[in-house]
C-alpha cells in the first residue's frame, strides 16, 4: 500500500490518508484480515501528527472498513465481499450524482447522457 | 488522558513585559509545539517549566510534581535542550559529556554513541570551535542519551540545516513511540516542527491565544482575500487581522462557517498555515493603529 500526501492540494491531511487505504481496501489491493501500520509508525513514515493519523484510522473504522483490536493494532475488515461490493457502488452513485449535476448545468438531458455513455462504450470495445 | 506538563493560571510581570494568567496543559504521549512571535512568552514559559525562573502567580507541575524552588529531582526525566549553549566552550564535547553523564541514573553510553555517530559530532572537537548547528546536535544527542519521559526544546531548529530538521522529525516521532513520552518544543518558525506536532499552544504578548490539537486549530479557521468594497464593520469583526492594499484584502476569519455564510462566493478561501494564523492574530490588535 502506497500513501502520498501532498501538503499544498488543499484537501486535510487526514482526508487524503482515508481516500487512499480506502481506495486500496476497495480495489482489493489489501485483502481482509491485512494488518495496517500502527498509529504512530504511520505517523512517523509520514511525518505527520498522531492524532490526525489517528483521525484517519477513527472515520475509516467507521466505515466498516478496519478493525483496530486494542494491544494488536488494526486490521483489514473481514467484511464479504458483498458488503465491499456495495461500497463500491456507493462510490459509483455520487459519481453519478455528480454527473447528473453537471449535466443540469450544462444542460444535457439524460437521454442524451445515455447515448453518450454507449458511445463510450462502443468506443472502449473497438480499443 | 494525563497531562505531563500542566501550567495553570501563571503570570509573571517584569518591567516592560507580562505574561498574564496563561493555562495550558502538555498530553502525555503526544508532541506539543508552543508557538509565537519574538516576544510571545514562549521561552519564559519554558524556563519556569525548567525552575529558573519563578512565576508570580499560578502553578507548574511536571509529570505530577507541583514545582517549588525545592525541587530539583524531576529534572532526571527531563531532557532540555536550549537554543542559547548551555556547555563550557573550553572543553571538548567528549569531556562534556563525561563532566554530565554521571547525573543521570539511566545515561546510557551505547545510546550517546549511536546519536554522535548518527549527528556525525567528533567528540574531541571543542565546544567552542562548533557552529551553532553542531552545537545544537550535541545538545539533543546529550538530551536523548539518558531517557528523559519529557523532551522540551526551546526554539531546536535555531542555526540546524533543512536536512536535519527532517532527520529531526523522525527522531522525535521515534521517540514517542511507546505512548509514554512527551515532547515540548517552542518555535517562531511554524514550517517544519509543526508538522509532526499533535497540540498546538499558541502565545502571543504574554497571553494564551489558542492550546488545542493542531487539527481543530487548523480546521476553525479560514483566510479570506477579496475586494476591499466588501470590508465593513460587521466583516471587519470576523476577521482576526486584515491585511488591506489597494488591490484588495486577506484576512484571517474566525469561524469557518461563519465566514462561508456571510461570504458566500465573492471571496477566494484558502486553508491558512500556523504561520498565516499567528501573522494575522499578532497584527489583529495593530490593525487600526
Amino acid at each position: 500500500m502506497n500513501i502520498l500526501l501532498s501538503q499544498s492540494s488543499g484537501e486535510s491531511i487526514y482526508l487524503q490518508i482515508v481516500r487512499q487505504i480506502r481506495a486500496s481496501i476497495l480495489q482489493g489491493e489489501l485483502a481482509p484480515g491485512t494488518p495496517l501500520p500502527s498509529i504512530r509508525q504511520l505517523a512517523k513514515d509520514l511525518q505527520i501528527s498522531v492524532i490526525t493519523t489517528k483521525r484517519a484510522y477513527n472515520e475509516l473504522e467507521q466505515e466498516g472498513l478496519i478493525d483496530s483490536v486494542v494491544g494488536k493494532g488494526s486490521f483489514v475488515s473481514g467484511g464479504s465481499q458483498e458488503f465491499i461490493r456495495e461500497q463500491r457502488l456507493k462510490m459509483l452513485e455520487d459519481k453519478i450524482r455528480e454527473v447528473l449535476e453537471e449535466c443540469r448545468s450544462i444542460p444535457l438531458s439524460t437521454e442524451e447522457l445515455v447515448e453518450w455513455i454507449k458511445l463510450l462504450e462502443k468506443e472502449g470495445d473497438s480499443k | 488522558m494525563s497531562n505531563a506538563i500542566e501550567v495553570t493560571g501563571v503570570s509573571k510581570t517584569y518591567k516592560n513585559y507580562k505574561l498574564s494568567d496563561v493555562t495550558f496543559g502538555v498530553p502525555k504521549g503526544y508532541i506539543t509545539g508552543l508557538i509565537g512571535p519574538n516576544g510571545a512568552g514562549k521561552s519564559t514559559i519554558i524556563k519556569m517549566i525548567m525552575g529558573m525562573v519563578q512565576p508570580d502567580k499560578g502553578s507548574i507541575s511536571v509529570l505530577g510534581n507541583v514545582l517549588s524552588p525545592h525541587s530539583g529531582d524531576y529534572k532526571e526525566e527531563i531532557g532540555y535542550v536550549s537554543d542559547e549553549n548551555i556547555f563550557y566552550d573550553c572543553i571538548t564535547m567528549g569531556r562534556m559529556k563525561q563532566i554530565i553523564a554521571p547525573f543521570y541514573s539511566r545515561w546510557d553510553e551505547d545510546a550517546y554513541t549511536k546519536y554522535m555517530t548518527l549527528f556525525e559530532l567528533p567528540e574531541r572537537k571543542k565546544i567552542k570551535d562548533c557552529s551553532k548547528g553542531m552545537k545544537m546536535k550535541f545538545s539533543i544527542a546529550m538530551a536523548l542519551s539518558y531517557h528523559p519521559s519529557l523532551l522540551i526544546m526551546d526554539e531546536p531548529t535555531a542555526g540546524l540545516d533543512p536536512v536535519f530538521r527532517r532527520e529531526l522529525l523522525d527522531l522525535l516521532s521515534e521517540y514517542i513511540m511507546d505512548e509514554e513520552k512527551s515532547i515540548l518544543f517552542s518555535t517562531h518558525l511554524t514550517t517544519d516542527l509543526d508538522r509532526v506536532a499533535d497540540y498546538i499552544t499558541f502565545l502571543n504578548k504574554g497571553n494564551l491565544v489558542l492550546s488545542d490539537t493542531k487539527d481543530d486549530v487548523l480546521e476553525r479557521y479560514l483566510l479570506v482575500k477579496g475586494a476591499s468594497s466588501l470590508l465593513d464593520a460587521d466583516v471587519r469583526k470576523e476577521l482576526v487581522g486584515v491585511r488591506e492594499t489597494a488591490v484588495g484584502f486577506e484576512g484571517l476569519a474566525r469561524e469557518r462557517k461563519k465566514a462561508m455564510e456571510l461570504f458566500g462566493d465573492r471571496v477566494l478561501y484558502q486553508q491558512p498555515t500556523l504561520e498565516e494564523i499567528m501573522y494575522f492574530t499578532s497584527k489583529g490588535g495593530n490593525q487600526h493603529a
